[in-house]
């Protein structure tokens, strides 16, 4: 009892990693149609530039105010990159979708090499408050803290989404390019504003997700960003483009899926079978658990 | 003008392979690009290396480029020419030629099996079930499942199965040939392909998929062509680069190394052959050449700001990459054909670079 219990909130805590990755990214495929490889780059830079704040706070860095800080640190880190993207790149490129995936391909790249060569290909221990690295007894399990942390936040960013796009204008406006770009356009509403918004806001969590993935693991790494990304994609995907609850579902699902299967088959066995999820879920549905179009 | 076109280019091709044949025995220097003169060991390493990509590149191109495809999943076919190749020679002991058969025979059906499976999807959601199964394949092997990939150490390859004409620093130039070959083989089949009934096809479902139906084709099945000869012949160029390379190592199962082919076709120009096969070749070369430059004594010497990007050649092929994107749509390829006074006549080949994109498609008529 006490394993399947520590097994399903360790999974829980990867799935808010996977849910912090996938939301960003499903919003911006379902408003602009454009799959960004560059997000596993902001979640590493993210993650990268929380570490160094953390590293330079002279005695905060493992307590609590500190570990605040480089949470705030990587999200605004996160948001500020995709700000640039959209602005620099992928604006550019309104309404050729092929060039602005290849354009953040490109940018995933030289971005991940950028931080390889800056902070070492290494990884290095990350500085975290004493707490997150103790466990708490529940149900007979002892579970490590930082799981509940990644929870948390994931939980707190699910909410805050909602709230954002069921009960703001501009929330509306997302909801309402996501089912049909061209009828908003059509309305007077300058949905390339939304653009903006929506990039910011996957970057933010990206950013989140870094400083979160790196407390998970207990360490930064170039590849961190890109490893988490394969399986957002998958979420997203199974989850149903452009859905956020759909994102969040199947990254629970997926995680747990992952977790337990590694632990009672055999290791590695879990990863084939969130791959065997996804042929099934697109051969079934091929919008997704979640998804309404095409 | 066209009639004479149709004498020049394969005169040109020919003079190209012929002199690419000749290189071993030449005694060319490129300084700066090149690590040595041609007839050197290093060099024709590094050649060699260059053509093989430079030919999975072009199987790249017939998926993306012709067919309209984006997989984000090549590197699996050429990781199983690559690895099976290795484990048939190394753990099961068959000779070349059985290995070679087999290797690609089973090759083929991953891609007939992978193909039938996320062919059922279009657009974005194909890209990623090829990425997954991609992604598959690369675990398998970094798990080492069974004890045969040897996991991130890879394979080596011993001399016990190989032909003594292979082997050994002297017999390098041979090594070169049979990837010169490898190269012209695999760019001539494609460059056939392209012509013939299947081949055109391919280029209609990529430009209006709705008009092929029309005419009474299935869709599905022309692409479910495309991805198994693009699979089966990434699988030949895999076996190649496994003899060239003398092991194999888990980066090519990767979906980076997908990803680098994507930048290797765009950086040529989408849609034009030769383009993929310069792109492949300029990648490699860039590739190999900057890793070099980067630990340089004059890199060493910069200050932080110049010497920590510049020492990452994938910084700057992932700049370059961006920019050409930006500015030269249609890669190389389209640019040489823009500084190519204007040829009515040459409509087909050339002018597509910008239309291959699946999202563009408002210039079909």
């Amino acid at each position: 009892m006490s394993t399947v219990v520590l097994l399903a909130v360790t999974g829980l805590g990867l799935g808010a990693l996977y849910f912090l990755v996938a939301s960003g990214l499903s919003l911006i495929y379902g408003l602009m149609r454009v799959l960004n490889f560059a997000h596993g780059a902001f979640l590493t830079v993210g993650g990268y530039v929380g570490f160094t704040v953390g590293k330079h706070l002279a005695h905060g860095a493992s307590s609590w105010p500190g570990f605040v800080l480089m949470l705030l640190v990587g999200t605004l880190t996160g948001a500020i990159l995709a700000l640039l993207t959209e602005l620099l790149l992928i604006r550019r490129l309104y309404e050729r979708e092929i060039e602005q995936v290849l354009v953040t391909v490109g940018l995933g790249l030289a971005a991940v090499a950028l931080v390889n060569g800056a902070w070492g290909s290494d990884s290095q221990s990350f500085p975290a408050p004493a707490w997150t690295a103790r466990t708490t007894s529940l149900l007979g399990a002892e579970i490590p803290n930082d799981r509940f942390v990644c929870i948390a936040a994931a939980v707190g960013v699910l909410a805050g989404l909602l709230i954002l796009l069921h009960r703001t204008r501009y929330g509306l406006i997302i909801r309402a390019g996501v089912e049909n770009r061209a009828m908003v356009t059509a309305l007077g509403v300058d949905v390339r504003r939304a653009f903006t918004v929506v990039f910011v806001i996957g970057g933010a969590a990206a950013g989140l997700g870094g400083v979160l993935a790196a407390l998970y693991n207990s360490t930064v790494s170039p590849g961190m960003g890109d490893a988490l990304l394969i399986y957002a994609f998958i979420v997203v995907v199974i989850g149903g483009l452009g859905s956020i609850l759909g994102s969040a579902a199947a990254a629970v699902g997926v995680a747990l899926l992952q977790q337990f299967t590694n632990y009672y088959a055999v290791t590695g066995l879990g990863d084939f079978m969130v791959v065997l999820a996804l042929a099934l879920v697109l051969l079934i549905r091929p919008t997704g658990l979640f998804g309404r179009t095409a | 003008m066209s009639g004479l076109r149709a004498v020049v280019r394969p005169t040109t091709a020919v003079a190209v392979v012929v002199l690419l044949a000749l290189l071993p025995k030449l005694q060319l220097a490129v300084p700066g690009v090149l690590p040595g003169p041609t007839w050197t060991v290093g060099t024709l390493q590094l050649l060699a290396l260059c053509l093989l990509v430079g030919a999975l590149a072009v199987t790249y191109d017939l998926l993306f480029g012709l067919t309209g495809l984006l997989s984000f999943g090549h590197a699996l076919y050429f990781a199983v020419g690559v690895y099976l190749f290795a484990i048939s020679l190394q753990k099961w002991h068959l000779a070349v030629l059985p290995a070679a058969l087999l290797t690609l025979g089973i090759g083929t059906v991953v891609a007939a099996l992978v193909g039938a499976i996320s062919l059922r999807v279009g657009g974005i959601s194909f890209a990623m079930v090829t990425l997954a199964f991609a992604q598959a394949g690369s675990l398998l092997v970094y798990r080492n499942f069974g004890g045969l990939t040897g996991a991130e150490e890879g394979l080596g390859l011993s001399s016990a199965k190989l032909p003594g004409s292979l082997l050994g620093v002297a017999n390098t130039r041979n090594l070169y040939w049979l990837s010169l070959a490898v190269c012209v083989l695999v760019y001539s089949a494609i460059a056939w392909l392209a012509r013939t009934r299947a081949g055109r096809l391919m280029a209609a479902v990529r430009e209006n998929e709705l008009r092929v139906q029309v005419i009474g084709v299935r869709p599905y099945l022309v692409r479910l062509i495309a991805f198994v000869v693009a699979g089966a012949l990434a699988t030949v160029v895999g076996m190649g680069y496994l003899l060239v390379q003398g092991g194999a190592s888990p980066q090519i199962t990767t979906s980076s190394f997908t990803l680098s082919l994507l930048v290797m076709v765009v950086l040529g120009g989408v849609g034009a052959r030769w383009g993929a096969l310069v792109g492949g070749v300029l990648y490699t070369l860039l590739d190999q050449r900057l890793t070099v430059l980067a630990s340089s004594h004059q890199i060493a010497t910069l200050p932080a700001a110049l010497r920590v990007p510049l020492s990452q050649p994938l910084f700057i092929l992932g700049t370059l990459f961006i920019l050409v994107v930006l500015f030269l749509p249609g890669g190389l390829a389209g640019l040489a054909s823009r500084l190519r006074p204007v040829d009515p006549h040459d409509g087909g080949e050339a002018a597509h670079h910008e239309l291959s994109y699946p999202a563009a498609m408002e210039d079909v008529t």
